[in-house]
């Protein structure tokens, strides 16, 4: 009796990521979230005309981990400089991957206008409460009463004012074609972001304007927080203030099935 | 092609256009509105990239996307906007992405106002931006010079993969003298092995400034100056007159220059034997042409519309063995002729003191005259 | 040999454009020529004026303190330029919108009702043409017939239907000064 072994393949690298192992902290989100986009990137097939514009924050190196055309930009001015790639290269297809120090602080002016003038961009903002790269300092994005370096006795709203909902405030613009907020702490919740991250790019694909997908992510070394606790802290404590949903969804994209 | 009678702002758009500008992004700013709105008007038509900025910061990180991919972009403001641009440039220039940047100088500090200045020269000149860096820098006096150096502009970011500045001044941007626009040069189909366009069948680029080991940024920074080297070495531009057999040289650049061009040529006429040495390119700095007129003159007066910042760099090549005297105006005000021939009377007259402040005595002078109340 | 002519009035008299026919004038008689305005605020309503410098040589500055033909079509710019007419220079003044005659004895001043003859062509717009007629008759730097050809090659084409009136405008201005300066002014 012969057997055959069939050898299937279930999980490798996608094209779209190199081989090259990631700077960032254990338990980290930023992986996850590196995978998804690669993955779309490849099921999309359009990884050779694809051009990334990396922020200044954790990710600040994610071009070492994209095979694809990459630039760095300043601190928060990731969607001007993408937009400069655009209108040059209209067919080329340009996302940026901005944290939350990037995009709703420093980068305010600029992700809000390029939403504005719904810039055919993609943007995947990365939302996990702090600043990360300067390790832990309060971010516009920070919890009312969570500790960080900067606010050490809690953020107290009466004097650092509250958190920004990013994707509710891009979502009123409408130059935005796309934005949703996602989360990465479980699989189910990985699995519809990665349907959003798709969406994202179809958005730019179609023509139909800016696209966001918001990811609520976690950062257990700034957190204080081992990689679970951090996925349970992200469910209870950012969830509620950061609703999971779609806040703007083109007509155009609501027939798409992903 | 013939001459037409062009306003400088727009000579300045249309000449970057027929060099084959395929992008521009600017934000609108008193004097060098006209540019942006010569751009508006023509870009999109001509199907090229034109885009009306949020903000000067904006503006040059949307350049900065747009150089990485290799293409020919410009953008253009006035001091403040340019005071907000320095970060981006910083960047441009950490990443060596070539860029075109035009500044119709306007007075300052601060809000200041929009009449004509040269104030931004140590902003422009000697960076502005964080970290080790040397822009080209290039200051046209006329309409047709202001054409001209555009067009240089482009080829000279290109060939050392640099910032290129035009430093204009308001006169400059408004006013119109006949200037003859260069053929428009078609847009490039083929592009260089930096630039980020998609990895289309190729290993992928990455235009980054960022070098985080810093032995990669000492490198880095090494190589710059190696390539600055070579621009020091290539690309000094300046326009003499008069100097053969002069006696004393005066020197400015841009609006100020051709100011001192018609206070020469009056002095000339009363018979003082001085000369004008007018540089073109404020940076790469005109060394060797100062060193070259040491031996020949008596003394050397500078002309500015600041409080002497040039003055620092001619004093650094003077190294004290010639008397310098220097005359400016201050915040938009814009000497006459026969302000700077006074002066170069007094200096052809009495001569120049040996040593002491050139700055200082021109404070002195200058003191009486400036109206402190209207 | 450097010609500087300066001109100016309330905004919206035609001063800048004034000050353009000549220079198009200049340049094809194959003149350097410099024309610069008074730029910012005044632009909007206040006084504006524009010189024009016209050389056989590089022009250098921009900007002189003593030009030598000047219009003022107004009295703050009578006021504000009389005194600053080179010696031997010429002043045209719209005498019109002024309540005062010259002060100037060593220099050839011609007082023209500009407004009035403008409106008497049919548009008082026309002013600045009657005023830049008066100067050129009196200044032997361009000669009418250039200034009115510059007039014809460069007035854009959605003004075209304006040209004759301008031309007119011209001839009127300078018939009115060299009939002045006959009885002596």
């Amino acid at each position: 009796m012969e057997t055959t072994l069939s050898v299937q393949i279930v999980y490798q690298r996608p094209r779209s990521l190199t081989a090259v192992p990631m700077h960032y902290c254990p338990g980290c989100t930023h992986g996850i979230a590196h995978r998804l986009i690669a993955e779309v990137i490849d099921e999309l097939g359009i990884r050779e005309r694809t051009i990334g514009v990396a922020p200044v924050g954790c990710s600040v190196f994610a071009y070492n981990y994209f095979d694809c055309d990459f630039v760095e930009a300043a601190h928060g001015r990731a969607p001007a400089m993408a937009t400069g790639i655009k209108r040059l290269l209209p067919d080329r297809v340009v996302f940026t991957y901005q944290g939350d120090g990037d995009l709703a602080s420093i980068g305010m002016g600029e992700i809000i206008h390029a939403a504005g003038r719904g810039e055919n961009i993609t943007v995947f903002f990365i939302n996990n409460a702090i600043y990360g790269m300067t390790s832990g300092q309060m971010a516009p994005t920070t919890l009312p009463g969570q500790k960080t370096t900067s606010s050490p006795q809690g953020r107290d709203v009466e004097t650092m004012g509250y958190p920004l909902r990013m994707a509710e405030l891009l979502a009123n613009l409408d130059g935005a074609g796309y934005v949703v907020r996602r989360s990465l702490h479980d699989p189910k919740n990985i699995r519809m972001a990665k349907k959003a991250i798709r969406l994202a790019f179809e958005t730019q694909l179609r023509g139909l304007g800016f696209a966001m997908v918001e990811l609520l992510s976690t950062c257990s070394t700034n957190w204080g927080l081992s990689p679970l606790e951090s996925l349970r802290w992200l469910e209870e404590h950012m969830i509620p203030y950061y609703p999971i949903g779609d806040f703007k969804v083109a007509e155009a994209l609501q027939a798409i099935k992903v | 092609m013939a001459k037409e009678l062009l306003k400088g702002n727009i000579a300045m758009a249309e000449a970057a256009i027929r060099a084959g500008l395929e992008g521009y992004f600017g934000y609108p700013i008193t004097p060098q509105t006209e540019l942006l709105e010569w751009m508006a008007e023509r870009m999109p038509a001509l199907g090229r990239a034109f885009l009306q900025a949020e903000s000067e910061v904006a503006a040059i990180n949307m350049l900065y996307g747009a150089a990485c991919t290799g293409a020919r972009v410009m953008t253009s403001s006035s001091s403040p906007g340019i005071s907000l641009m320095m970060e981006g440039l910083s960047y441009i220039a950490g990443t060596e992405v070539p860029a075109v940047i035009i500044d119709v100088v306007r007075g300052g500090p601060g809000l200041g106002n929009i009449a004509p200045s040269q104030g931004d020269y140590n902003q422009i000149v000697h960076g502005g931006g964080h970290g080790d860096y040397h822009p080209i820098v290039l200051a046209p006096a006329s309409v047709q010079e202001a054409v001209d150096l555009v067009v240089l502009a482009f080829d000279l970011a290109e060939k050392y993969r640099t910032i290129v500045f035009i430093m204009a001044d308001g006169n400059i941007g408004q006013m119109m003298e006949p200037a003859e626009l260069p053929p428009m040069r078609p847009i490039r189909t083929e592009y260089p092995d930096w630039a980020v366009r998609g990895a289309m069948g190729r290993e992928r680029r990455i235009l980054s400034s960022i070098y985080i080991d810093p032995k990669d940024e000492e490198v880095t920074n090494y190589r710059l100056l190696q390539v600055w080297n070579r621009i020091q070495a290539a690309e000094i531009r300046y326009r003499e007159y008069f100097l053969e057999d002069a006696d004393y040289v005066v020197i400015g650049f841009g609006t100020a220059g051709r100011i001192a061009l018609s206070a020469v040529r009056m002095a000339r006429a009363e018979g003082m034997r001085v000369g004008l040495l007018r540089p073109i390119t404020l940076s790469p700095f005109p060394h060797p042409q100062i060193e070259n007129l040491i031996p020949q003159v008596e003394g050397i007066l500078v002309v500015e519309m600041n409080s002497g910042q040039m003055l620092e760099d001619v004093q650094k090549a003077v190294r004290g063995r010639v008397p310098v005297e220097f005359y400016g105006r201050l915040g938009g005000m814009v000497p006459f002729p026969d302000e700077i021939l006074a002066e170069i009377r007094r200096m052809c007259r009495e001569g120049i003191p040996p040593d002491g402040d050139p700055r200082q005595r021109w404070m002195k002078r200058f003191a009486p005259i400036i109206r402190w109340h209207d | 040999m450097q010609t500087e002519i300066l001109i100016a009035g309330f905004g919206g008299q035609g001063v800048l454009f004034a000050g353009q026919v000549l220079a198009y004038a200049a340049m094809d008689a194959g003149c350097e020529v410099t024309w610069i305005p008074s730029y910012g605020p005044e632009m909007r309503g206040g006084t504006a004026n524009c010189t024009v410098i016209i050389s056989d040589e590089e022009i250098g500055s921009p900007l002189v303190l003593n030009p030598r033909g000047v219009i003022a079509l107004n009295l703050p710019s009578l006021d504000k330029y009389e005194p600053l007419v080179k010696p031997g220079g010429v002043l045209v003044v719209n005498s019109s919108l002024v309540n005062r005659g010259s002060r100037r004895e060593d220099i050839e001043s011609v007082f023209i009702p500009a407004s009035e003859i403008a409106e008497s062509l049919g548009n008082r717009r026309l002013l600045n043409m009657v005023a830049l007629g008066a100067l050129v008759a009196k200044l032997p730097v361009l000669s009418l017939d250039q200034v009115k050809r510059a007039l014809e090659d460069h007035l854009p084409e959605r003004h075209k239907q304006f040209l004759q009136a301008n031309l007119q405008a011209l001839d009127a201005g300078a018939s009115f000064a060299l009939s002045v300066s006959r009885v002596g002014v």
